[in-house]
């Protein structure tokens, strides 16, 4: 989020589009009631199914699975053809202004520089024309034809009403109505909040879907202004601390992305990463990278990183390719993956195309699970009847199952969608033998270790080197990991200005990530998590909930990363001058000598506003992008392409272009492409979600989840439910190219056949939970369903928008 | 239970006097269901469930949203669905929980043949003693709402008790508690219709003309009342009655049948005894053995 919860109370409309907040993040859903009650807001839900969120809402839109752009783009359009855009704002604080290279061009749904063949493109023209000065061009007047203001206007000039009714199947009239409301925040007294999750993430565009959300929230000025913002609602809990830490293949902690094997020399690595300003006076924050990789170097592997050896610069893999979930059991489904811990994962459940997921499992020669309950992949290899038909005798897989004790049995910190971390304690211990993950990977780093001092191996140093200084080296405590992760001096730090004053004393912790040197003289684990555990003790477990301004910036409960600020970019909720645009929600303002009020500011906090340094602080443009430079896969603006299972089988945007009827940059590995099915055989759009009864494939092992929604079913409308001859409470099987499963048939009103291009298409619910394993009713596993790709940029799987053939079973 | 907090003001079959002294001068209270602002997450049912250390059946998906099926003597209540096409063509999901309504006027109390089964406190909480139940099903009949529900296992009557053991500690309902959008609400009467008052009003100002408050006056008011998007069809809430009242048969049998009862059997009483007193005893004679041992030969 670059809000937090607590702040949806301030908006004045809530665009529930991607996602369900209602159903699954019921909790955080009450800020929507609160804006709702107090602030006359409305709830706008655009979502293929009329879901719980719905129900609530002011308006509601039904769309197609996996159109969004198209939505988005004609709303881009509309916004700009209508001059519904908060001007002053986009023309200063974004890049609007800004001149594109003559080279970029957008032909036909594929952007200049495209390679059929390796389904990827030579981004050098997706770039702003620089200057002589290195700076990049911009026209202020926005006149220029190549500037991204003419660009943007011209790519979406064909996103009208129309087409976007024919590509969506959204009622005209009701997207019309819908429009205009989002139009109303406009204005700089009224703030629109967007909420997303995985509705728009699980599509093979899924980044260009929540890239285009930006765009109109930029566009609209809703971006750093209390009740605005672009606000991901993670769904399980630690995500957003996943992605903090990077847990991705690519990723180290704090968003810096690890080597490629291109980079073997550490100083074109650093230097690609270390952004100079590409405007006069911009701060361009990431011109600070060395400070923090090199703390980070020394969090990992202490005085074994120095600056002789590049800070240990070649313990780092040098990546090849990525090695995310989708090409992890490609290759294990190749053979060429011996062994696999599930930690806290159930594969089996989670990743589609089950077919896939049970042979590449069978495969393994060892497969470790650490996991509180028994999952359905720690018994992949087991005969489940119809559900889990498998031959046990030909499965050579030897399985470990280490339990482990689940959240409220341990302490530690969780990082919210919000970016607060929250420290907790626990509840109760664990059963059994159970123990916490952190005893159980310090087992198993120990023991390695200590194999590869005894035993040598290819290049220990990594192993053998890295810092593991922690009272009980088998189980390091969550305080010390913090203090870890966090950071601290390892020299006595004198003033940069006086060398004679010391500021901080060798061990004791950091303040903030601007006390982080490049020198060696200071760790931390997670440049972005630095001060949490602060010189004054652990802020993450802080619980004052004080709100001095009345509008939810409660500094004082737990600690929000960065900087402990709430709101991200804040800056931008004030003018050019430092004045806030909105007095009655300021977040902060210029006094004539700092920055500061009821958040943290983003910014420079002494710089005055006079100097012309912009909001958007980790930008070397210090802007906001409209247009995306060379930092999407497919394309600077987001376009349509239609899901990779396509129920029309064309792009109505780019009817003559084979290469544009899907993302043109996904990675599409050949047995999966092989597997995709065709709408003559499977008609039925399908789009699989949650529902708040249950937790993925945890809840139905409690027994009151398992009361409340006992049985695995899906839902269908009742024109297609007519069709196939089914009544409500009857068994039907819904088959993709891929797999079938069957379950309850649930007939409702809430979805609606669309009418898509002419042409009558059925949505159907599936449910995401329910397997084999559990107290509830035993059910078929989701995923035998989906599709293998994923969005060109993450490898999120397309699990909203595939095609099935539903049928009375 | 019996709470010594909780003053009983009313008790089924049974004449003796309550006790007075106490009375809830703080106000009575009442449970605001806002259906408007129902997500129907289930969090109360699995509150309730909790707190009142039930648990139900693991039962089956049946082509509905509600689960499980009905109320029972372990579900003391249920979230109810309902897809509703307005006469504008849009589509509205009313979701209401469903459960006691605490009548003022209480038919299932009305009803009770059982002395101290069923009582009403002071705050208007009316609540089952299943101690005294004797499982005839009478509560049920008087009921206007179709709320108690007689346990297969001890034969006895169960319903929620607006977690009379909470509220007499001075806590809120645990449906209340758990409630993530604040839906549901408690507190004294007078201030739940103030509340309601408000939401009413913002209903109105999105469209929802007909957007009031259901506390039906032929129970003379309840203690969990609903807002309603369509308080003029209150019908269309799976089933919620429009104009509930405590069933004829009831406040015949209850109300002016029971003194015509009374003087019955007393007249028959005093029939029996001015009989043996004037005639004396009935007596039989040999004949009348006789015809006796006749009849009993017949069977086979």
């Amino acid at each position: 989020m670059t809000n937090h919860w607590v702040d949806i109370k301030n908006a004045d409309v809530v665009l529930v589009m991607g996602g369900n907040a209602a159903e699954a993040h019921p909790c955080g859903f009450k800020w929507v009631t609160e804006a709702k009650a107090h602030n006359k807001a409305k709830l706008i839900v655009v979502d293929p199914r009329f879901t719980r969120s719905a129900s609530v809402a002011d308006y509601y839109a039904p769309i197609r699975p996996g159109t969004d752009i198209a939505f988005l783009g004609g709303l881009i359009n509309y916004l700009l053809t209508n001059d519904k855009i908060q001007r002053e704002y986009v023309v200063n604080y974004t890049d609007l202004s800004f001149i594109v290279k003559e080279e970029f061009a957008f032909t036909d749904g594929l952007y200049s520089g495209y390679s059929a063949d390796k389904h990827s493109y030579d981004k050098s023209s997706w770039d702003y024309e620089v200057g002589a000065d290195g700076y990049a061009q911009v026209d202020p007047t926005l006149k220029h034809p190549r500037c991204v203001y003419t660009l943007l206007k011209q790519h979406y000039a064909r996103y009208v009403p129309e087409m976007v009714e024919r590509v969506c199947g959204t009622p005209k009239e009701r997207m019309l109505q819908i429009w205009e409301t989002i139009a109303s925040t406009a204005t700089p007294t009224r703030a629109m909040t967007i909420m997303y999750a995985l509705g728009w993430t699980q599509h093979s565009t899924g980044s260009q879907m929540i890239r285009a959300g930006a765009m109109v929230q930029l566009l609209l000025g809703n971006i750093g202004v209390a009740g605005g913002g672009m606000n991901a609602l993670r769904g399980h809990s630690n995500i957003q601390g996943l992605t903090d830490l990077g847990l991705l293949s690519n990723q180290l902690p704090g968003y810096i992305s690890l080597p490629s094997e291109g980079e073997q020399e550490y100083a074109k690595y650093l230097a690609a990463r270390t952004l100079k300003p590409l405007r006069p006076n911009q701060l361009s924050y990431w011109q600070n990278t060395p400070k923090f990789f090199v703390s980070l170097m020394k969090a990992w592997w202490g005085d074994a990183a120095s600056a002789q050896n590049n800070w240990a610069y070649d313990y780092l893999p040098k990546l090849d390719k990525l090695y995310d979930m989708l090409q992890v059991y490609e290759l294990m489904h190749q053979g060429k993956v011996n062994g696999y811990i599930a930690q806290g994962f159930n594969p089996l459940a989670a990743a589609p195309n089950k077919a896939k997921m049970t042979a590449a499992l069978a495969k393994l020669k060892f497969l470790i699970i650490m996991d509180p309950l028994a999952t359905e992949t720690s018994e992949f290899w087991r005969n489940h009847g119809e559900l889990n038909d498998v031959d046990s005798s030909k499965i050579q897989t030897e399985v470990f199952r280490l339990p482990t004790t689940c959240f409220a049995e341990e302490e530690g910190t969780l990082v919210s969608s919000a970016r607060w971390l929250q420290w907790h304690w626990k509840g109760a211990s664990g059963p059994g033998e159970a123990r916490s993950d952190l005893q159980i990977m310090a087992g198993i780093f120990t023991r390695m270790r200590s194999m590869y001092a005894k035993e040598g191996g290819a290049f220990p140093d990594p192993i053998l080197n890295l810092t593991w200084k922690y009272a009980q080296v088998e189980s390091p405590s969550p305080e010390e990991l913090a203090r870890e992760y966090t950071g601290n001096a390892l020299k006595d730090l004198a003033d940069p200005k006086d060398p004679t004053k010391i500021t901080r004393k060798a061990g004791e912790q950091l303040a903030g990530f601007a006390e982080l040197r490049d020198d060696g003289s200071t760790q931390s684990g997670c440049w972005i998590f630095c001060g949490a555990w602060g010189p004054a003790g652990n802020l993450m477990a802080r619980r004052d909930n004080t709100d001095p301004t009345g509008i939810g910036q409660t500094l004082n409960w737990a600690w929000s990363w960065p900087a402990n600020r709430r709101v991200l970019y804040n800056r931008a909720s004030c003018d050019a001058a430092g004045k806030p645009y909105d007095a009655s929600r300021a977040l902060i303002s210029w006094n004539g000598r700092a920055w500061g009020g009821a958040d943290v500011p983003d910014f420079k906090v002494d710089e005055n506003p006079a100097g012309g340094m912009n909001p958007f602080i980790m930008n070397p443009e210090g802007v906001a992008r409209l247009f995306a430079r060379a930092n999407m896969a497919e394309g600077p603006f987001p376009e349509h392409y239609e899901p990779f299972e396509t129920p029309l089988g064309y792009n109505p945007l780019n009817p003559g272009q084979s290469q544009a009827i899907n993302n043109p940059a996904a990675r599409v590995f050949p047995d999966d492409r092989a597997a995709f099915g065709k709408a003559a055989q499977f008609p039925h759009v399908a789009t699989t979600y949650r529902l708040t009864e249950h937790f993925h494939f945890w809840t139905t092992h409690a027994r009151l989840n398992a009361i409340i929604q006992p049985q695995k079913f899906v839902e269908i409308g009742e024109t297609l439910a007519r069709e196939i001859g089914v009544t409500t409470g009857e068994t039907v099987k819904v088959s993709s190219n891929r797999g079938y499963i069957k379950a309850v048939a649930m007939v409702t009103k809430r979805i609606r056949p669309l009418k898509v291009d002419g042409k009558v298409l059925h949505t159907v619910g599936v449910p995401l939970h329910w397997g084999f394993m559990g107290t509830a009713v035993p059910g078929f596993l989701t995923n035998t369903l989906t599709p293998s790709v994923g969005d060109a940029n993450s490898q999120t799987p397309e699990f909203k928008a595939f095609l099935v053939k539903v049928e009375k079973a | 239970m019996a709470l010594q907090s909780l003053d009983i003001i009313r008790r089924s079959a049974t004449t003796l006097p309550e006790p007075e002294a106490r009375h809830a001068y703080t106000g009575q209270v009442a449970k605001l269901i806002d259906t408007t602002k129902c997500i129907g997450c289930k969090a109360c049912q699995v509150a309730c469930m909790e707190w009142n250390d039930l648990r139900d059946t693991v039962g089956t998906c049946t082509g509905h949203f509600e689960n499980p099926h009905d109320l029972s003597e372990a579900s003391w209540t249920l979230m109810r669905y309902t897809e509703y096409e307005n006469p504008k063509g849009d589509l509205e999901w009313l979701i209401r929980k469903d459960g006691c309504m605490h009548c003022e006027d209480p038919g299932c109390l009305k009803a009770c043949p059982s002395p101290g089964a069923i009582v009403q406190y002071a705050n208007g909480i009316v609540d089952f003693h299943e101690e005294n139940c004797i499982g005839c099903g009478y509560c049920v009949t008087g009921c206007p709402f179709d709320i108690p529900r007689i346990s297969k296992k001890d034969k006895k009557a169960y319903k929620c008790t607006l977690c009379s053991d909470r509220v007499a500690v001075g806590l809120e309902p645990a449906c209340v508690k758990s409630c993530p959008t604040g839906a549901i609400v408690f507190g004294t009467k007078e201030d739940m219709r103030r509340h309601a008052d408000e939401r009413i009003e913002d209903l109105k100002s999105r469209g929802f003309d007909q957007a009031g408050l259901y506390d039906p006056a032929g129970v003379a008011g309840t203690h969990v009342m609903y807002v309603l998007h369509h308080a003029d069809q209150p019908g269309l809430y799976s089933g919620l009655p429009e104009k509930p009242r405590i069933s004829p048969m009831v406040r015949l049998w209850k109300g002016s049948a029971k003194p015509l009862a009374l003087f019955a059997m007393v007249a028959t009483a005093a029939v029996g005894f001015f009989h043996y007193m004037g005639i004396g005893p009935n007596e039989t004679d040999e004949s009348d053995e006789e015809a006796a041992r006749r009849e009993l030969e017949k069977r086979p």
